[in-house]
């Protein structure tokens, strides 16, 4: 067994960790949750060995009675891979692009067993058949590029329990993924666990998956374990505020808003068509394209809020492209009050002031050369900037709870969802009548998520604002949507009320994404949640 | 990566096409006649209306163009007026020194660079890194015609290890070897610093990647993880700088051809513009431009090895 | 690495301050010849001796800077000047344009600033406007590269669609947001590109397609000094020492500037 105890991790007079104590029992998953910046990964790595340079880990790590922190270099190269296997969150990068799956997967048993590389490679096709790579699909000659996330994350566990390891430590194995292939993954883990009899650290920000998949659960904050035990009885106790914080967060449901009863559209997209070019195969090959968005057709009206889900590759951002008309159209047609968007340059700029966005990403939606009062004046660019901006600008800063003195400050200062707050004033600055939000909130921690969307919630009420919200997280679409829409290769395949769609699906696609979509089981609420059970679906 | 291939085909084709418009129009840039530019003032008229007649300069431009091109492709670089050779035949001549001269550059500045970089790079941030790059800073301000003088103050002048100049031709390889030496010596060094800059940078970006800390995960040693993992990724930046590193090493060799008098490609394409021979010019330019292109042809083709994604 | 940029500095102000002063006074007069002095090695009278005229080699040094910083200074001028723009337009337009662009880029770093200066010195005769033209012309692909190189990155970043989505063109995003995001990278190549400048103008009046005499510059001094390198050696090291000096000097400068401003170095709150 391997065991953690009053582990620390220091940087000059930086605390990382405080007195973490963790034990690992063979045949048992072990979920460590906590939010961004927590140490969770830090916790992971000092187990490794593989602190980055000016860290420095105190306390012991036991293994065999052995404390791993006193073990020279050397010696930690030959449990590495052997004794203890590691996967990590991107599945795109962690494998080497120029070298075969079958000769990364035997690499692991050339160098800890010295076996000839036919006899690895035998040995790598059997541990690739465990992980669902079966010949003759999988190739061992295949290179990353040539596999999806899943697969590669595929590839990236083989490699990790090739030599049967007493741990395996997976840090966020599934947050880069997509909902149905996270639960194909979580399902491989779990067979993993129970075949083989190693233990499993799961790290992870989402307490919905550490319910499905753990036996035991430790919730960490800055740094120090705040509450750990059994799965069930850490969820049902929520002993600690922080717990019960992030549970309250992971369910809470924003204030609901009624719809206007004179539906009015604001935009009316028909029979939406975009092809892109695959390359060519062979030389005479004919050229064949991609339909990412094929005949969508969908209607949003004034002041409705309407949820776009699907998996990456579906074609939502394609679309949301072709509506911001960022994108042009290839068949199809967008009108937006009434008028024709047509893509391209072309947008009046009147008409598009009444379209605005939110984008994903908090660190890359902002110039950081620009200051606060520069950036959110920036849509003014379509209205000519009134004289009184200055006014309008802290306005807007005010409506999104961001102290006034952000004014003059660069990006680079303010926490992720302070982040997106300014990105939802720049957005509002112009009064448009529909906000694009892409993946809004996807980014954020439970927390900070929670009081985003209460934000936004807040502002369509005050200001009578439709909102358009992609995603591919059905929780937070339930949260913040009237009506959703699921696409699913380029295609809606089912919609309407949000509630209706969400707790009786139709579609098959539907039914496969709410059925892999993790969640906490209702039973283990505790009782101060009683209330909040109704907002959470019923087991399909 | 047969479609890979052919687009690199095409486009090599466009560039020496392109390259041989250009370094032809060289001679429209002349004020007035090329013939009589080239012959100067006290020429008799004969022998201007026969480099006329050669020239062509009777036929329109384009013409004029399509004709020497067809030259060109079946190895005919027109006739030095001065020598009264055919400029192709004193090209080949001369490649032999200037060709060995840059090879054996390329290839000392490689093997030179690359145990520097890997040295560098994994003792990045600490006291052997900072040593060894401070020293190739040096080396990369290091003019070459001037290290050539210092090698030759040191070696030929004080020491007398090595000839100070001179080509004895390849009937004694072992002579003609040695007097290349000092030469490529100082071709390469500069070359070579900027090579071991650009490896351990590349292989301090690749050693920061996800799979570099998956191979630590697997049990893998620092040192390994950068031999077998870190240099492979990391030579497809540095064959882009080793293939530009070959156009800079052949103009850097009739630099140093001055130095060392060797009687390469350098020397006589300085004669010729004493003697305003452009047509010798014209013909030595095209030679080591194509030989540029080739090699960046090459380079991109050995992308396509090195990196499976380009062969798909 | 502060230690870096203040170390370029001074190194590379040495030449830069030598130029300068050597407008208004020299430690001794460079058109006057003086053979019975000639090839005196470094004394009190003259600090690095004088070369096969008799000229003091201190005062030469110092008006050759002025043709080494002026010829380097205007070819990173000419290859920004041209190169940056194609790189933005590039970067925004992509598609065949782009194609054509980064395809002439190559075909222009087929032709090394020595090919250049060889053709058109063949053409119209040597002078030190074909260095500044050769070097130039060279400087272009290279500031397009960069230019776009780091153009690329940051088109994709949610900004860049947020100002898109507030009606501005590619031009004015190119001018208001990519152009400042890539300010430091173009300060870091202009260093370099001014060290390289330097270095090849020295080679190319070493071989006569640069500066012509009687105008003094460190390539044609040592041209002039190979011949006596046995016999005098300090004429044949004062030039290249001060053309080491002054391209390591840009070297560090440039390596100082980048950490400086690179942002995620200095990213603090």
């Amino acid at each position: 067994m391997i065991q953690a105890r009053d582990l620390s991790v220091e940087i000059g007079a930086h605390d990382i960790l405080r007195g973490i104590d963790l034990a690992l029992p063979p045949g048992r998953i072990t979920g460590l949750v906590g939010e961004s910046g927590s140490g969770k990964s830090m916790a992971a790595l000092a187990i490794m060995g593989l602190l980055p340079q000016g860290m420095r880990a105190s306390g012991r790590v036991d293994l065999d009675g052995q404390n791993l922190l006193d073990l020279p270099e050397r010696a930690l190269c030959r449990i590495r891979g052997r004794r203890i296997g590691m996967i990590f969150q991107e599945p795109m990068t962690a494998l080497n692009p120029l070298m075969t799956i079958g000769d990364q997967v035997a690499e692991v048993l050339r160098i800890h067993q010295g076996l000839d590389r036919r006899a690895a490679l035998d040995h790598a096709r059997d541990r690739l058949d465990r992980v669902g790579l079966t010949t003759p699909r999988f190739p061992l000659t295949l290179y990353p590029h040539q596999l999806s996330g899943g697969q590669r994350q595929r590839v990236a566990i083989a490699l990790a329990i090739a030599l049967r390891p007493d741990l395996l430590i997976a840090d966020e194995p599934t947050t880069a993924l997509d909902v149905t292939t996270q639960a194909r993954i979580l399902d491989l883990l779990r067979g993993l666990v129970r075949d083989e009899g190693m233990a499993l650290l799961l790290i992870t920000h989402d307490l919905a998956v550490v319910a499905g998949i753990a036996d035991q659960v430790a919730v960490m904050q800055r740094g120090a374990i705040v509450e750990q035990g059994p799965t069930e009885q850490v969820f049902r106790q929520q002993r600690h505020a922080y717990t019960r914080a992030l549970f309250a967060a992971s369910t809470h449901q924003p204030r609901l808003v009624l719809p206007s009863t004179e539906p009015r559209p604001l935009l009316q997209v028909t029979g939406a068509v975009r092809e892109y070019p695959l390359p060519r195969r062979g030389l005479t090959g004919r050229r064949e394209s991609l339909r990412a968005v094929d005949g969508v057709s969908f209607r949003i009206d004034a002041g409705e809020s309407v949820g776009l889900v699907g998996e990456s590759g579906c074609g939502k951002s394609t679309l949301t492209r072709a509506i911001l008309s960022l994108d042009p159209l290839q068949g199809g047609g967008i009108r937006f009050e009434g008028q024709d968007i047509r893509a391209g340059r072309t947008m009046p700029r009147a008409l598009r002031a009444r379209m605005q966005a939110v984008f994903q990403d908090p660190f890359g939606s902002f110039d950081p050369r620009w200051r606060v009062e520069r950036l959110l004046a920036e849509p003014f660019h379509l209205t000519g900037r009134p004289r009184d901006w200055r006014e309008q600008v802290a306005e807007a800063l005010f409506e999104v709870d961001i102290p006034g003195d952000a004014l003059h400050r660069h990006i680079h200062e303010f926490s992720g969802g302070q982040r997106q707050r300014i990105a939802i004033a720049r957005a509002l600055i112009i009064k448009p009548r529909l906000i694009v939000l892409d993946e809004a909130v996807s980014a954020l921690d439970v927390r900070v998520r929670a009081q985003v969307l209460d934000l936004l919630a807040q502002l369509r009420r005050s200001h009578g604002l439709a909102y358009l919200f992609i995603s591919h997280d059905l929780s937070v679409v339930r949260q913040i949507t009237d009506r959703v829409m699921i696409m699913q290769k380029g295609r809606i395949v089912e919609s309407g009320p949000t509630h209706a769609v969400l707790d009786r699906p139709q579609h098959p696609y539907t039914q496969s994404l709410l059925a892999a979509a993790p969640r906490i089981p209702a039973e283990w609420q505790a009782p101060a949640q009683a209330d909040k059970t109704a907002a959470t679906p019923a087991p399909s | 990566m047969l479609r890979y291939v052919i687009r690199r085909l095409i486009s090599l084709g466009l560039s020496l096409l392109l390259a041989s418009a250009l370094i032809f129009s060289v001679v429209e840039l002349v004020p007035g006649d090329p013939a009589s530019f080239m012959l100067g003032t006290g020429a008799q008229p004969e022998t201007l209306a026969a480099l006329r007649q050669q020239m062509g300069l009777d036929l329109p431009l384009p013409l004029r163009y399509l004709h020497w091109l067809g030259g060109v492709a079946t190895g005919d670089l027109g006739h030095s007026f001065t020598y009264k050779t055919p400029v192709a035949g004193m090209i080949l001549d001369r490649m032999q020194v200037s060709l060995p001269l840059a090879l054996l550059a390329l290839v000392l500045a490689a093997a030179v660079a690359l145990p520097i970089g890997m040295f560098a790079a994994a003792r990045r941030g600490r006291a052997g890194d900072t040593a060894v790059m401070a020293t190739v800073q040096i080396g990369i301000a290091l003019p070459n015609f001037w290290f050539a003088m210092l090698l030759v103050l040191l070696f030929a002048v004080n020491l007398r290890w090595l000839p100070a100049g001179g080509f004895p031709g390849w009937d004694h390889p072992a002579a003609a070897l040695k007097s290349l030496l000092l030469p490529a010596a100082a071709l390469a060094l500069p070359q070579a610093a900027i090579l071991a800059r650009v490896l351990r940078s590349a292989l301090v970006d690749t050693l920061g990647q996800d799979y570099i800390r998956t191979a630590r995960a697997k049990g893998l040693s620092a040192g390994q993880a950068l031999r077998r993992h870190a240099l492979r990724n990391a030579l497809i930046p540095v064959l882009t700088i080793l293939g530009m590193q070959f156009s800079f090493l052949l103009a850097g060799a009739i630099i140093i051809e001055n130095v060392f008098y060797l009687p390469g490609l350098g020397r006589l394409i300085f004669q010729a513009i004493t003697q305003r021979d452009l047509i010798v010019v014209q013909g030595a330019v095209l030679v080591l431009v194509a030989a540029v292109i080739l090699v960046t042809f090459l380079v991109d083709l050995s992308y396509a090895l090195a990196d499976p994604r380009l062969r798909a | 690495m502060r230690a870096a940029l203040i170390l370029g500095a001074l190194l590379s102000g040495l030449a830069l301050i030598g130029a300068l002063v050597s407008f208004l006074w020299t430690p001794a007069d460079v058109t006057q010849l003086a053979i019975a002095q000639k090839l005196l090695p470094p004394s009190g009278q003259h600090w690095l001796g004088t070369d096969h005229f008799g000229r003091d080699m201190l005062s030469m040094i110092m008006v050759g800077a002025r043709i080494s910083i002026a010829v380097a200074l205007v070819a990173v001028g000419i290859g920004m000047g041209f190169g940056v723009p194609l790189g933005l337009l590039a970067a925004a337009r992509g598609g065949w344009l782009d194609e054509v662009v980064m395809r002439g880029n190559d075909l222009v770093f087929a032709f090394p600033s020595l090919v250049i200066a060889i053709l058109i010195t063949a053409a119209l005769g040597p002078s030190a406007l074909n260095a500044i033209i050769a070097i130039g012309i060279f400087n272009i692909p290279v500031f397009a590269r960069v230019t776009r190189g780091g153009a690329l990155p940051i088109w994709t970043l949610d900004y860049i669609r947020a100002a898109q989505v507030a009606g501005k063109g590619a031009t004015r995003i190119s001018i208001q947001h990519i152009l400042p995001n890539i300010a430091n990278l173009l300060i870091v190549q202009g260093t370099i590109q001014f060290s390289l400048g330097i270095l090849a103008e020295a080679g190319l009046s070493y071989v006569g397609l640069g500066a012509q005499p009687p105008t003094p510059s460190w390539g044609r001094m040592l041209a002039e000094a190979q011949t006596m390198v046995a016999l005098a050696p300090h004429v044949a090291i004062i030039p290249g020492l001060a053309i080491v000096v002054t391209v390591l000097g840009l070297n560090l400068l440039g390596d100082g500037l980048r950490d400086a401003l690179d942002p995620r170095l200095r990213r603090s709150p």
